[in-house]
């Protein structure tokens, strides 16, 4: 990647953007938030919980209810159309003008900005080869497959030099292994170009692997957000624990400063009574029935082969089963019986939705 | 075993289509072929012969009623086409108390024969219409327009606005929103975004609306002959040299050179438009 790609790196504030729509239905809470220039932020979150509201505020698609600002870098854009933001956009459905070739596709917003004919073809073709389109410049639009759609998509988007790059679901109409490479695609052209990007997605896998930070959304509201890590390790309650990868509830007794959880028990600070306790299926071990050091004990209910390793649904005989993974080779199957090990440091307690 | 059985794939499929279209080409050629070559035959079977072809092109009420038909139905379609694209995208992107009632009462000309949409016009523009008396009563004299092309030219767009509005909406109900939004973060204005999105979207429906339109202004009568004096079209000559003159070869002539005309029109849209116009039209 060259310089000449360089894009700048606008910061964007969102101030007290709330949106309510005509007969009364709010679709997004007051929101603030700060964006890095450079960064890419990720907005996950199930449908209706407000993240596509939020990008069409940012594209200026929607405008925030009165007291919302939008801000790039020192400029207050709330009350500008998106035709005069410069931003760059990227739809679920491509989007690309099916009367223009892929080359005029992406000269097309250096049309509207009247760039002079020599040197749009030049940042044409420069972009098309950058998006390794070079040999479909003269295709129609209907020719290409899924994947390539959406890199003309990239490309028109980003050849007018945006002073951010919104993507709304830009992988769900493709197939999954499309999907993963034209991810690492985006990731390499986010990082090289160094522009803002927002992605909206409602995929946690593509969150994880494309976001600087995540911005977990629901019903409206932000609940949390932060850097993948963050977001999976140290969730800030039920919700976002499982939204994002795959979650266990244990639950426990605390009576005067332990916690007892099957036949283990651990120290303890909050007040006595029933506890459910969050934990993830990487945190824990499995071991043969009964052995040392084991809390407890269960019934291998289903066994899923995923290749690299197998998913198991375990029947403790407490509570709801725990989804616990087996090494790929482990040759563990339906009605096995094994002892669980649960890493006490992983346990997470957090306020439930 | 049967002869069909005997013959080679691609042979006894060939045999099954040409079966399955016989009915229709039975039709066509005793509904449309017959009798154009006939009034072709007939065209020329007059007093002067086969030159009576070359006759209605160089007399000159002949011609001058040729070129009024051919301007009047471009100047319709082209009208047509204006007003009800913008009423077209207007009612399907904007719900309002009343918009059924208003969609339903847009196509009612359709119900209303040529005659009714003359007497209307009249009702309108002629002597004793409305415009008449509002005219009169503002400055004193009384404007007429009722019995001349402007007349015929409003009754004929008043009936085909709902065939195309129609179309346009059709066509209008499948625009992709992302489309235009694509386009206005491209930086393209609200009349670039018509020019360079919804208009080459709704091409195909413009063209097929607009042939449609075309061809029903150029052989429209009961319109023409309601406000009939001073109005010289191509349907009202073929009317006046069969009837009146009884010049009927010279009537052929012109209605053959009529359906020609109008069929090249049609067939230069749909060259156009793909094959669009074939479904539609």
């Amino acid at each position: 990647m060259t310089d000449r790609f360089h894009l700048d790196a606008v910061p964007i504030r969102l101030e007290s953007c709330g949106k309510t729509f005509p007969g009364g239905s709010r679709a997004l809470e007051p929101l603030d938030l700060t964006i890095r220039g450079g960064e890419t932020i990720v907005f996950l979150g199930p449908s209706g919980c407000g993240k596509t509201t939020t990008l069409r505020m940012i594209a200026g698609l929607e405008s925030p209810d009165p007291g919302g600002r939008v801000w790039f870098g020192e400029e207050d854009v709330t009350a500008l159309p998106i035709e005069r933001r410069n931003v760059g956009m990227v739809f679920q459905s491509y989007a690309l003008f099916p009367n223009m070739s892929v080359a005029e596709n992406v000269a097309y917003g250096l049309k509207v900005r009247r760039v002079e004919r020599a040197d749009r073809e030049r940042r044409v073709e420069e972009m098309l080869d950058l998006m390794h389109l070079g040999a479909f410049a003269g295709r129609r639009v209907d020719q290409l497959s899924g994947g390539q759609r959406q890199r003309v998509a990239l490309a028109r988007a980003l050849v007018v030099r945006p002073r951010v790059l919104l993507l709304d679901e830009p992988l769900t109409a493709l197939d999954a292994k499309l999907r993963d490479s034209l991810r690492l695609d985006i990731d390499r052209l986010l990082r090289g170009l160094g522009v803002t990007a927002v992605y909206v997605t409602h995929d946690q896998g593509e969150a994880m692997a494309l976001g600087d930070r995540i911005v977990v959304m629901a019903k409206g509201r932000v609940a949390q957000i932060g850097t993948p890590r963050d977001i999976y390790h140290r969730p800030t309650d039920g919700f976002v624990a499982d939204f994002i990868g795959a979650m266990n509830r244990v639950s426990g007794q605390a009576q005067s400063g332990a916690l007892r959880l099957g036949r283990g028990a651990f120290p303890w600070s909050g007040p006595d009574g029933p506890v459910e306790l969050l934990i993830r299926p990487e945190d824990i071990a499995l071991a043969a029935e009964g052995e040392e050091d084991t809390h407890l004990d269960g019934l291998v209910a289903a066994a899923v082969f995923l290749g690299d390793r197998t998913r198991l649904v375990v029947e403790t005989g407490d509570g709801p089963p725990l989804t616990v993974d087996a090494a790929s080779r482990s040759g563990l199957a339906r009605g096995d019986r094994v002892g669980l090990r649960l890493d006490p440091s992983r346990l997470l307690n957090l306020p439930q939705p | 075993m049967s002869v069909t059985a005997r013959l080679d794939p691609q042979s006894r499929d060939s045999l099954r289509l040409a079966a399955l279209l016989a009915p229709t080409a039975a039709l066509f050629a005793a509904f449309f072929l017959l009798p154009l070559a006939r009034l072709f035959v007939i065209g020329g079977g007059g007093d002067e012969g086969w030159a009576v072809y070359a006759t209605i092109l160089t007399n000159r009420n002949h011609l001058d009623s040729l070129i009024a038909t051919l301007l009047l139905s471009a100047g319709v379609t082209a009208v047509t086409l204006a007003v009800s694209t913008v009423a077209g995208l207007f009612l399907v992107r904007h719900r309002f108390p009343g918009h059924a009632i208003l969609v339903a009462m847009l196509t009612f000309p359709l119900a209303f024969p040529g005659v009714v949409i003359g007497f209307m016009v009249i009702m309108m523009a002629g002597r004793q219409g409305l415009i008449g008396a509002i005219t009169q009563a503002l400055t004193g004299s009384k404007l007429v327009f009722a019995y001349s092309m402007t007349g015929l030219f409003l009754g004929y767009v008043y009936f085909s606005i709902p065939r195309v509005i129609l179309t346009v909406m059709a066509a209008a109900e499948k625009l992709a929103p992302r489309l235009e939004e694509a386009a206005r973060s491209l930086g393209a204005s609200p009349w670039r975004v018509v020019a360079d999105v919804i208009l080459p979207a709704l091409k195909p429906a413009l063209l097929s609306a607009g042939a449609i339109a075309f061809a029903t202004s150029m052989g429209a009568f009961g319109t023409a002959f309601t406000l009939a004096t001073r109005i010289n079209v191509l349907p009202m000559t073929i009317y006046t040299e069969f009837t009146l003159q009884a010049n009927i070869a010279t009537a052929a002539a012109l209605s053959f050179l009529l359906g020609l005309i109008t069929w090249a029109a049609l067939a230069l849209a749909r060259s156009f438009a793909g094959s669009s116009v074939a479904a539609a039209g």
